[in-house]
């Protein structure tokens, strides 16, 4: 049962994410070389400025991850743009992709739930809403040189509503009590509710046109790797239980 | 004849102390996983993962 978990997860991360990185390639990664552009653009006065001080907050229009060709002076490692580039993302997106998979499967295993086709883009679904759709309502999906508060309280919320909007949406679609159900939606509504990190200022170095198109396309490319994740565990699960392991 | 009940039981997941041995593994593997790709402060693991990053829209910056 362990090596069955282990491998339809691993399989079903790696196609969707193998796939996404190729979505990628044509719709998000553009949108951010362009928007790069913008940030490094010799005109703009804060263009080697990675945060400063506003207020309370620390707002950060940047960002440390200058193009490959000035990276050397930052004495930092990044991949040089082209293929380089392309090959680092498209690893991280099937890593990610596979770490999806490994959580959403472990949750349909201790939630003991009939794994199918069906089920597996249920839950991919609900995952998305979850680790998609909810931290984008407080935290949209943004392009280097947008504006934004301090990493580490936007990291904190993006967990907390991960997490407490899988719980809601669990206590909202697997029970039955109303109780239960209202506790759900006042658990999805929570960290809304507690608001999102934004910084003092709203500013970015890209147009607004560009940012809305990302925010946008990002939130596609979300929806079909929670989609592709969990029809593929749907898939090869039961290509175990068909093989009668 | 088989009943709904037996194909659920034929097709569900066997709740037994394996399974969950394997979805816990499963789990933290996958933590794991999310972590370094989208999370970890390491500046090589950010410029290696960033523009999947910003595509899945984790906190980047």
């Amino acid at each position: 049962m362990i090596t069955r978990i282990l491998s339809v997860g691993l399989l079903a991360g790696l196609l969707a994410g193998l796939a996404v990185a190729a979505l990628q390639h044509f719709t998000t990664t553009p949108l951010i070389l362009k928007a790069e552009s913008f940030e490094n653009a010799p005109s703009a006065p804060e263009k080697h400025a990675t945060s400063w001080m506003m207020g309370e907050a620390r707002l950060i229009l940047v960002h440390a991850n200058k193009p490959s060709s000035e990276a050397g002076a930052e004495n930092e490692w990044a991949p040089h743009d082209g293929w380089e580039r392309t090959a680092f993302t498209s690893l991280a997106t099937v890593a990610t992709g596979v770490g999806f998979a490994f959580i959403l499967l472990a949750l349909m295993v201790f939630a003991r739930e009939n794994i199918t086709l069906n089920t597996g883009i249920a839950w991919g679904a609900a995952a998305f809403v979850a680790a998609g759709l909810a931290p984008a309502f407080g935290l949209s999906p943004k392009l280097p040189g947008s504006a934004t508060a301090a990493l580490e309280i936007q990291q904190l919320w993006w967990l907390l509503t991960a997490v407490v909007t899988a719980i809601g949406l669990a206590c909202l679609l697997r029970t039955t009590s109303s109780i239960t159900r209202v506790a759900g939606v006042a658990l999805i509504a929570l960290p809304h509710i507690i608001g999102a990190p934004q910084p003092h200022e709203l500013t970015s170095a890209v147009p607004a046109e560009l940012a809305g198109h990302f925010a946008a396309t990002s939130l596609g490319v979300q929806a079909t790797l929670w989609a592709l994740i969990g029809a593929g565990i749907g898939i090869f699960w039961q290509w175990g239980e068909r093989s009668g392991s | 004849m088989t009943t709904q009940a037996d194909t659920n039981l034929a097709t569900g997941v066997n709740a037994s102390a394996e399974a969950r041995t394997g979805a816990l593994i499963a789990l933290l593997l996958g933590a794991f996983l999310v972590f370094t790709t989208g999370f970890a402060y390491s500046s090589t693991l950010h410029n290696a993962a960033h523009d999947t990053r910003h595509a899945v829209a984790f906190p980047c910056h």
